[in-house]
């Protein structure tokens, strides 16, 4: 399981500080997410576009993203349009149809892509420790702190032992169907997955005690705020004030 | 049962958002750092467990586990399932930023729930009724998130009545099975380690 798949790249986007480009996603999000006006969206999936060019990133990847957030969208395409009814409409189901859901349909998938190109333009272009680190110099709980960095150091080891786990069934000759059997056994593999999580989180924390863990969260590598980091901000601002006006004047 | 970008509105979002960040204060307050591997990696298990493809008649439903991710962490659940939410939005950008709220409240809700009052029944009880309490726990569970996911969409527009309908619907069965998963894995695990229910472990 590679996950970390746009944190290698060597754009300009990728050399920023990651606090810089946390602030910025985040304040993109909010900002398209409460939008209401076309302009604004579309202006917002241009934004979106560019990020993500001036990011060049590997496009069979992108696509491949960019398909699964649409496949969800696309059902929202079929259902919105069809509105709750008392009388008794079309084809007895009491639906009718409003083409106004249409339209609907149109502002989620221009937001939603929007977004999402955004969040993978200027978050995951940064290796995940060093998101977790952005989030530690803005204060985060320590206690979060640790949970992110421990979830993702244990989310691979955990899927190759489910994966054992999956091929000893395999092996076994198991074969799922809709039966108790298949439901009790997948119980039973999920339920070992947990107690060995469980006894190797007991073992982790041994280890920690052992090399005088106190509950400081510490960084190795250390951010340096750049000159760039300053100027990519103020690019950024101006081009979000501008979304801002727009919608502003145009709403 | 995510809620995607962009559909939402501001005081919703604000909602979920708020709700989620009592319920991550009191659950971060009520986690000592000594039980901070065991939510994390316990987290990332369930995160796992839930890749878990299960044949429900014709189709596939992954499990979510949410009931029994309440039952065993408690509070903490909001902080692991908060951990879980934001890494998927970070790295498979399933889910985003400005949803995150919304969408861990509706799943550490009922799991939270569950842990409060189905506990002591999975805990004690005979030989039955623990694993009545976990059906209970697994059906309430993703038929109480699918509820207020469905609730969640009502208040984006008059356009999402149906969607919403729809998604309590689909997860009729899905609550079943996570049920009878649900009650199988707390039979289980009260056999195999019965101190990661929080009972005295008797050697």
């Amino acid at each position: 399981m590679h996950l970390e798949t746009f944190a290698h790249g060597h754009s300009p986007l990728h050399r920023l500080d990651p606090r810089a480009k946390l602030a910025a996603a985040l304040a993109f999000s909010l900002l398209l997410a409460l939008a209401r006006a076309w302009p604004l969206l579309w202006a917002g999936l241009g934004v979106g576009l560019l990020t993500v060019g001036v990011a060049r990133l590997p496009l069979v990847e992108l696509a491949k993203r960019l398909l699964a957030v649409n496949l969800f969208i696309a059902m929202l395409w079929l259902l919105l349009p069809w509105q709750v009814v008392d009388s008794p409409g079309w084809l007895g189901l009491g639906l009718a149809y409003h083409p106004h859901g249409l339209d609907m349909a149109l502002a989620i998938t221009l937001k939603s892509n929007a977004l999402v190109l955004v969040l993978m333009a200027l978050v995951a272009t940064s290796p995940i420790n060093q998101v977790f680190h952005a989030l530690a110099h803005w204060r985060a709980p320590v206690k979060l702190l640790h949970l992110f960095f421990f979830f993702y150091r244990y989310l691979h080891v955990l899927h190759r032992e489910y994966h054992r786990l999956d091929w000893g069934l395999k092996a076994r000759g198991f074969s799922p169907g809709s039966n108790w059997r298949t439901y009790r056994t997948y119980a039973h593999v999920s339920g070992m997955l947990l107690v060995r999580s469980y006894d190797r989180a007991e073992r982790v924390y041994q280890a920690m005690l052992c090399r005088g863990f106190s509950g400081t969260y510490w960084v190795l590598d250390h951010f340096a705020w750049q000159r760039r980091d300053t100027w990519f901000l103020a690019v950024w601002s101006l081009l979000l004030l501008g979304l801002f006006a727009l919608g502003r004047t145009l709403a | 049962m995510h809620i995607s970008e962009g559909v939402l509105g501001g005081p919703v979002l604000a909602a979920g958002a708020a709700l989620t960040l009592a319920g991550l204060a009191v659950g971060l307050k009520k986690m000592d750092f000594d039980r901070l591997p065991q939510v994390a990696i316990m987290s990332a298990a369930f995160f796992v467990a839930s890749l878990v493809n299960v044949p429900i008649g014709p189709v596939k439903e992954h499990l979510i586990l949410n009931g029994l991710l309440g039952l065993l962490l408690g509070w903490a659940t909001f902080p692991a399932l908060f951990v879980a939410l934001a890494l998927q939005g970070v790295l498979f950008q399933f889910g985003g930023l400005t949803t995150l709220g919304v969408n861990t409240f509706n799943m550490a809700l009922p799991g939270v729930l569950c842990y409060l009052l189905l506990g002591r029944l999975a805990r004690n009880g005979g030989r039955r009724l623990p694993l009545l309490a976990g059906f209970l726990c697994g059906f309430l569970s993703v038929g109480g998130s699918a509820l207020l996911v469905a609730l969640s969409l009502a208040t984006a527009g008059e356009e999402f009545l149906v969607v919403a309908r729809l998604v309590v619907v689909a997860h009729i069965p899905v609550m079943v099975i996570e049920g009878v998963v649900t009650a199988s894995m707390v039979g289980f695990l009260r056999r195999v380690r019965p101190a990661m229910l929080g009972m005295v472990q008797q050697s």
